[in-house]
């Protein structure tokens, strides 16, 4: 993109909230059910059926909001957006519009800097403000060409969301993607949303125009729907900015209109005009008596919310000791987090922690939304790296311990008993494998007392596969040094 | 016919038994109802069921409800479980709801009968039952006129005899106007105060459903049943009952009744007028005192109630897309084969089918009520005109305790005098739609008829949730009024 041209990106995000129960009935929410076997009445849109608002929806929409730093509003009310499709059963969606139960708030986010500057230049942390959030049920879903016509799932009609709108305060790609996984990590750390962009849990559309750099007026503006993953995120958004710039440098005029992004062309197409878009014919629902959030109730809430993803990440850092990369690495999940934690709390050394989950854990662990299984307990972890505090084991056979106790309850001490491990700490049973190395090799040492030093390491490794890495690696630096240079 | 409380003390006596009664009413509709069609639908093996499961109750010696064994017939926009539910409309023939509706959950619950479903405006919208898609009910006092609407056929099956008490539905009028036209007593209670759950939706800030019967006991005593909160219906109100039978024995010395001059206007029948103020002066002579009040926004109810209802219909009425239930027509020729197209032409081509004249022009209406550019106009106005109608209310009832009035301008109209000319027929809810947009108790009971014999309803309007002294003020109507056996043939 030539330098003469600003990009202007505001962000809308589908978020489902992780209820038990859909937004207007006592429906199971659940993913993958066979189709149409939770549906009641209400969210087949019968005629009679009236909807009833679940409370654990609004609880966490508000917690949403309140971790968001939005103000909430005292009353609110649903409205319905009319339109007609086969996955909308009553013909309108259950939505806010003018009155939506929060406001303003903003989302920080992180993005690497780039052009000119040092490649390894720590991110940089930016601010974008959010218009509002608002509560709205889910459509269910469309199936086309089963057996040759098409049919309906609604399943998912009448499952909670959140829409998190997005002032357009962002100026790249870059910003857009780090801005949605912010947004993301809060959500997920809230437990309010398990954060799935493929299955459809966590969606986002994006609007996007561009202006000549240094104008503050904004050009026209194109919707960008269904980014449904974070891979897409930015090359559908350089691809539109792209395609914007060209249209108006070759003195073409951009439409407003609703395009797609094709991943097989890496472009995007045309849905609809503005000329075909719906008039929703928003009224207030009479179904549904206006929302009442009083400040109690709000601060009740607010009580109960955890640290953000980024608040905590500081915390790592400055409370803990830990590299920013290493509290990026161990906030990416909030069961993470919360291991680490704990085990960061049992032992006296977070940093020792936070390596061993890195090295050795992280990659057992399966998550699958906000869930999270793990090899071995907090616990576990913290024996093991006990007993190399304690001189009992090397580091090399704290990995095998690991290894071992994975997947079981035992006791990593107990095992490490029952294995017959214990780190060779005792100089006598050093000197003597040294010694015999270096007896048993006498070229090699012959060419370090020569000078050629790099051959140090082959004699610890040596002493090290006949103690069958039990030996105290400390005590074998010192004792090959000495008996080499004598 | 015996009177709810009559039949109900039958049955717990012993005197009767349930399914004498239900076999009676089954003769009954069959004797009257080829003529009359306030029927849809006759659920005989249920209503037989119902009978026999309240004689064996009473047999195992359990106590019975306050209902036991009375016949409530259900106007058809009220969901039974497997009874066919058609609201009037050929986009529901044959459609079997799954669920109960709330109040009829309470019926039974209350050992009811209930002995089927009854005629309608097709989906409520009209004011002489002859828009229903099942052909017009005819009025038992004249055949030749209507029984009013929507609920003409609940009205007619109390009013001949089929059943002592039914259910109705009111948005602008459809209980108080049908029981007017029809001599009976009907009750539309305070918005809120009888679950819609299971109603099929008209307009739902303005849908209450309440009850028909013989007399004002009988609706009472129907209201206590079926009135509450539900938990289904967030619009229920929580506020408690009171007790509607005493009520009805209580007296109205020391009332204080408020006649609206807006509603002795021009449109109003001079017989009707003359029943009126004579029901008024028996009230008066009882010891209520009667004062004038001013209602300055009535004149502009009938537009308002015409915005917001059916802009209300025009979305409760997008869920018949013939997708999921109900009525399917799949079109003729779709000129372009894409699957956007054949739908939109499903679509069209079944609710051009499914849905009456009446019915489309009020979603037409709705639907451009609520469109971009035209809402501030019209929706957004009508709902400031509404307040300022509860407003009018508001500052009657600092002055009285009821607001007394006809329930309709006209006795009961002919048979098609009105199908072609939609406005009069509007315009003959004029008295009944401002209580309907300020959501209070409205209640019409018989008075004097014309001196050509046809039915007068007085309307009585009360405070919210003060169905009480509605039902105080009727019971002294009614004695003053000695209801005459059921009719002309
Ligand atoms: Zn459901």
């Amino acid at each position: 993109m030539s330098g003469s041209w600003e990009a202007v990106i505001g962000l809308e995000v589908h978020a489902q909230l992780l209820t038990r129960t859909k937004l207007f009935c006592g429906c199971a929410t659940s993913f993958g059910a066979p189709p149409n076997t939770h549906v009641c009445p209400t969210c087949l849109g019968l005629p009679g059926a009236l909807p009833v608002l679940n409370g654990e929806a609004v609880r966490m929409a508000v917690r949403t909001a309140l971790s968001l730093g939005c103000s909430i509003k005292e009353s609110s009310r649903f409205a319905r957006k009319n339109y007609f499709y086969p996955d909308l059963p009553k013909g309108y969606q259950i939505s806010q519009y003018d009155e939506p139960f929060s406001e303003g708030g903003f989302v920080e986010f992180e993005v690497e800097e780039s052009g000119g500057q040092a490649k390894d230049a720590p991110p940089v942390t930016k601010r974008a403000r959010l218009t509002r959030i608002h509560m709205e049920e889910d459509a269910g879903k469309n199936l086309h060409d089963l057996g040759g016509g098409s049919v309906v799932d609604l399943n998912r009609a009448g499952t909670p969301l959140v829409e998190i709108v997005g002032e357009p305060d962002l100026r790249t790609p870059a910003e857009a993607a780090g801005y949605l996984r912010a947004l993301r990590d809060v959500l997920v750390f809230l437990g309010v949303n398990d954060g799935n962009l493929e299955e459809g849990s966590f969606r986002c559309d994006a609007n996007v125009s561009i202006r000549p750099a240094g104008s503050s007026t904004l050009g026209t503006r194109v919707e960008l729907k269904n980014i449904n993953s974070f891979r897409f995120v930015e090359k559908a958004l350089a691809g539109e900015i792209a395609r914007q710039r060209d249209v108006l440098e070759s003195g073409g005029r951009v439409v407003q209109e609703t395009r797609g992004w094709d991943e097989k062309t890496s472009s995007t197409f045309s849905l609809r005009s503005k000329e075909t878009a719906q008039d929703y014919r928003y009224f207030p629902e009479p179904d549904l008596p206006p929302l009442r959030l009083d400040e109690a109730f709000v601060a009740t809430l607010r009580a109960t919310l955890a640290e953000t993803p980024r608040v905590k990440r500081e915390r790592f850092v400055s409370e803990l000791g830990l590299s920013p990369y290493a509290a990026q690495v161990l906030t990416q999940h909030p069961r993470v987090a919360a291991f680490f934690e704990e085990a960061a709390t049992l032992s006296l050394d977070g940093v020792a922690v936070a390596n061993f989950i890195q090295s050795e854990v992280l990659r057992d662990v399966t998550t699958r939304g906000v869930e999270a299984i793990f090899p071995v307990t907090p616990g576990q972890v913290v024996e093991i790296l006990k007993l190399v505090s304690q001189g009992k084991i090397s580091g090399k056979q704290a990995k095998e311990l690991y290894a071992k106790a994975k997947g079981t309850t035992a006791s990593p001490a107990a095992l490490a008993a029952d294995l017959g491990m214990s780190q060779v700490s005792d100089p006598a049973a050093i000197e003597a494998a040294c010694a015999k190395v270096v007896a048993d090799n006498a070229k090699q040492a012959e060419q370090y007392r020569a000078g050629k030093t790099g051959v140090f390491g082959f004699f610890v490794g040596q002493v090290m596969k006949a103690t069958k890495g039990s030996a105290n690696p400390q005590l074998v630096n010192e004792t090959l040094k000495r008996l080499l240079g004598g | 016919m015996d009177t709810v409380v009559a039949v109900a003390e039958s049955v717990r006596k012993g005197d009767k038994r349930a399914v004498e009664i239900a076999e009676t009413a089954l003769a009954r509709i069959e004797q009257r109802d080829r003529d009359l069609h306030a029927f849809l639908a006759v659920a005989k093996d249920e209503l037989l069921a119902q009978a026999r499961a309240v004689d064996e109750k009473r047999a195992r010696g359990e106590a019975l409800g306050p209902l036991a064994g009375v016949p409530v017939a259900l106007k058809d926009a009220l969901c039974m479980r497997g009874v066919p539910t058609t609201s009037g409309s050929k986009m529901l023939e044959g459609w079997r709801p799954p669920y109960d509706a709330t109040v009829v959950a309470k019926l039974r619950a209350a050992d009811a009968l209930i002995p089927g479903k009854t005629n309608l405006d097709e989906f409520a919208m009209g004011s002489s039952t002859e828009s229903s898609a099942y052909g017009p009910t005819k009025n038992p006092v004249d055949p030749e006129r209507t029984p009013g609407g929507s609920s003409g056929g609940s009205a007619v099956a109390v009013a001949a005899g089929m059943s002592p008490a039914s259910l109705g539905s009111d948005t602008g009028g459809s209980i108080r106007q049908p029981a007017a036209f029809t001599g009976v007593v009907g009750l539309k209670p305070t918005y809120g105060r009888v679950s819609r759950f299971g109603l099929v939706a008209f307009a739902s800030s303005l849908d209450q459903i309440g009850p028909f019967a013989t007399d004002v006991r009988g609706a009472a005593r129907v209201l206590s049943v079926i009135a509450g909160h539900d938990p289904k219906d967030m619009t229920s109100l929580t506020a408690e009952l009171h007790d509607y039978e005493a009520a009805c024995g209580a007296s109205v010395r020391g009332l204080r009744l408020g006649v609206p001059e807006e509603y002795f206007a021009e449109g109003l029948d001079p017989d009707v007028e003359a029943s009126i103020r004579g029901a008024i002066k028996a009230l008066e002579a009882d010891g209520c005192s009667v004062r004038p009040v001013r209602l300055p926004h009535t004149r502009h109810a009938v537009a308002t109630y015409y915005v917001i209802a059916t802009a209300e219909a025009s979305s409760n009425l997008a869920r018949f897309d013939g997708v999921r239930y109900g009525l399917r027509v799949e079109p003729k020729a779709v000129s372009d084969q894409s699957q956007g197209s054949a739908l939109r032409a499903m679509y069209g081509a079944t609710r051009d089918a499914g849905f009456g004249p009446e019915v489309k022009r009020r979603i037409l209406l709705g639907t451009f009520v609520l469109s971009a550019g035209y809402y501030d106009a019209y929706y957004l106005k009508a709902q400031k005109v509404r307040t300022l109608i509860r407003r009018d209310f508001e500052a009657a009832f600092a002055d009285v305790d009821a607001v007394v009035c006809p329930t309709a301008p006209t006795p009961p109209f002919k048979l098609g005098e009105k199908t072609s000319d939609p406005l009069s027929m509007y315009l003959s809810d004029v008295y009944t739609l401002p209580a309907s947009l300020a959501g209070l108790p409205a209640l019409s009971v018989p008075c004097a008829p014309t001196p050509s014999g046809l039915p007068v309803g007085l309307q009585i309007v009360t405070r919210p949730l003060a169905e009480t002294t509605a039902l105080t003020l009727a019971a002294a109507v009614e004695a003053s009024h000695p209801r005459r056996d059921e009719g002309r043939r």
